[in-house]
């Protein structure tokens, strides 16, 4: 039981630093440009999918990141130039309109492109294998997706923190106009905070490619996991990001491993059998609205007014 | 009511849902009159959700909870054996008005995209709770195999009488939703769009106001359930899946947000659109998902928008 408990953490620390790698991008583009931007779990989507594609042609899956994460980004800022630019000083409706379009596009595009069946992706042997530490197994694939997400974490937190770009994201979340009217050409800080972030969705695809099933869809279910952690985490902080994503993540993962156990104490058997799978798939949500009744603008709010 | 080129269009479709039956059965095509059916359920549907949109400011994007409640509520009656429609129908109201009070006071208390996420999350809750009861089929969701029984005063299994039923629940709940929006209460909601510090200087309880709105809408949503369930003969998770949500905002959109009729004929014209695009192409969404996106960026009255009403331009885009 406790080396089970210890793997599953781990599995949740690790869904966690996933969707960090996707809330990080939408936080940023919320906080910044205001844009609800749904086709964000497209970009996860099509960065899984090219990934796994480049991989399996290549024989190589560095070679499939290496060519996704460019490929994406490229895309993103596409998006960005021709239709996305044009929503910023749109109300939500229209965005959350325009990019509900986006994604029926993008879903139809790979259902056309790759079929209906998901890709499957194969890994490389080095890391296929499990790490076996204080009596538990770790697969070194998970490990090695949790260190690219904290070296994600790191790079990120210097690049807001620690640079001029940086500075200018920050000025940008709290007074866009403002930053504007100082002489910074602020549309291109936006096409590179929404490239950026279509890259980090990318990347978030293609190492969720041999964990998940890479299909249609895909971006979808994680997109609103990721809503759930930036509303929790404060819409436009990276730091809230960070700790909400790693909430969820582990709580998630806990609560479809332990509730049934965890029920089994108070209830008869078959009720925590009915019970547990449908309450656990519900946790999040249930951990959303408790923080939000304590505090309606999330963890670390980054926006005053 | 002014003859406008708008109330004519609106004239006009509801006149053609009208004889639909007589060309079904005219041309011996029965789909027409389902299909028909199917998009005046969605309407009802569309109606509640721009009471909160168009007048009320609120963007909810779980909307098509309250309409898989609804369908749900019939299910799982129908698989206790109480097939009584007058029961099931208060027992659906019931539900989703509930469902609205408890998710709306959640959700009511932030704004802006804060509120759509939750609303969003919070609808995907129900969803997952929906694959989640094996009981009632889970995933793969719940036949129904006795309609709805309203004391034998009509048989839903019969298509036509069903679909005139519909009809005339449809316009119900156009004038229902005409009165609504020009009663004092349509006009405090309004007012808290444009303006709810103001609204509360006055003296309005707003966030009283605001889940007023938001528990009629569910129960209109509720009511398009109950109709659905009987329509597909089949209550399934899917039928609340956050997509079918986003469904409702586009038929709300497109056909004019914040005007009585525009979500009929956006309801109409959408459903309409995918299926002579479904049958165009297997690949249909390649062309309606860019299709929303020019409809954003260059129809943003919808299609009812583009026809003069006697009045000027009308609606807003602030949310939450």
């Amino acid at each position: 039981m406790g080396t089970l408990v210890v793997e599953q953490l781990f599995n949740g620390i690790q869904l966690g630093i996933l969707l960090f790698l996707l809330a990080a991008g939408l936080t940023l583009i919320f906080g910044i440009m205001d844009l609800m931007n749904l086709a964000h779990g497209s970009l996860y989507m099509l960065g899984a999918y090219v990934s796994a594609t480049v991989a399996r042609w290549s024989g190589s899956f560095i070679v499939g990141l290496v060519v996704a994460l460019p490929a994406i980004l490229l895309l993103g800022v596409l998006l960005e130039s021709t239709v996305l630019r044009r929503l910023y000083r749109r109300g939500h409706l229209d965005q959350v309109l325009a990019t509900f379009g986006l994604i029926l596009f993008f879903n139809e595009l790979v259902r056309f492109v790759w079929g209906p069946a998901g890709v499957e992706v194969q890994l490389p042997a080095i890391l296929n294998g499990t790490l076996r530490l204080w009596g538990a197994n770790f697969p070194v694939y998970r490990l090695v997706v949790m260190g690219v997400g904290l070296a994600v974490a790191g790079f990120l937190y210097v690049l807001v923190v620690k640079t001029r770009i940086g500075m200018l994201i920050r000025a940008g979340a709290s007074n866009r106009e403002m930053v504007g009217a100082l002489g910074v050409d602020i549309a291109r800080v936006f096409a590179l905070v929404f490239g950026l972030g279509a890259a980090l969705a990318a990347l978030a695809g293609a190492l969720a490619g041999p964990i998940y099933a890479v299909s249609i869809g895909m971006g979808e279910n994680i997109l609103i996991q990721t809503f759930v952690v930036i509303v929790i985490g404060g819409i436009g902080s990276i730091r809230g990001a960070f700790v909400g994503a790693l909430t969820i993540g582990v709580i998630d993962i806990m609560g479809r491993s332990f509730l049934k156990d965890i029920f089994a104490l108070i209830l008869p058997p078959a009720a925590a059998e009915t019970a547990a799978p449908a309450v656990a798939s519900m946790l999040i949500y249930i951990l959303m609205v408790v923080v939000l009744s304590f505090r309606p603008q999330g963890l670390f709010p980054a926006r005053t007014g | 009511m002014r003859l406008t080129a708008r109330s004519f269009a609106v004239l006009v479709v509801l006149a053609i849902l009208a004889v639909v039956p007589a060309i079904s059965a005219w041309t011996e095509v029965p789909f027409w009159t389902d299909f028909a059916r199917r998009m005046m359920i969605l309407s009802i549907g569309a109606l509640s959700l721009n009471l909160l949109m168009g007048y009320g400011g609120m963007i909810s994007f779980g909307h098509a909870v309250y309409i898989g409640l609804g369908a749900y509520t019939v299910g799982i009656c129908a698989f206790h054996g109480v097939t009584d429609g007058f029961v099931q129908l208060a027992i659906a109201l019931v539900v989703s008005a509930l469902v609205a009070l408890v998710f709306g006071a959640i959700s009511l208390r932030t704004r802006g995209v804060y509120f759509i996420m939750i609303t969003l999350a919070l609808a995907q809750m129900v969803f997952y709770l929906g694959v989640g009861l094996e009981k009632y089929g889970g995933d793969d969701g719940l036949p129904i195999n006795r309609s709805s029984d309203f004391a034998g005063l009509i048989n839903l299994k019969d298509s036509v009488p069903f679909y005139y039923l519909t009809f005339a629940l449809l316009l119900l709940a156009l004038l229902f939703v005409q009165r609504l929006v020009n009663s004092r209460f349509g006009m405090v909601i309004q007012g808290i769009r444009s303006n709810e510090a103001r609204m509360q200087a006055l003296g309005h309880p707003t966030l009283r106001y605001r889940l007023t709105a938001f528990v009629i809408a569910g129960m209109m949503a509720g009511l398009a359930g109950v109709l659905l369930a009987n329509h597909t003969n089949f209550a399934n998770p899917e039928m609340m899946h956050w997509t079918r949500s986003g469904d409702l905002i586009v038929m709300v959109l497109l056909g004019g947000m914040g005007t009585v009729a525009g979500p009929v004929i956006g309801t109409v014209v959408y459903l309409a659109l995918e299926e002579f695009l479904a049958g165009f192409t297997e690949y249909w969404q390649l062309i309606i998902g860019p299709f929303l996106v020019l409809v954003v960026l260059f129809a943003r009255g919808g299609l009812l928008g583009f026809l003069p009403d006697g009045r000027g331009p009308h609606g807003s885009k602030r949310d939450g």
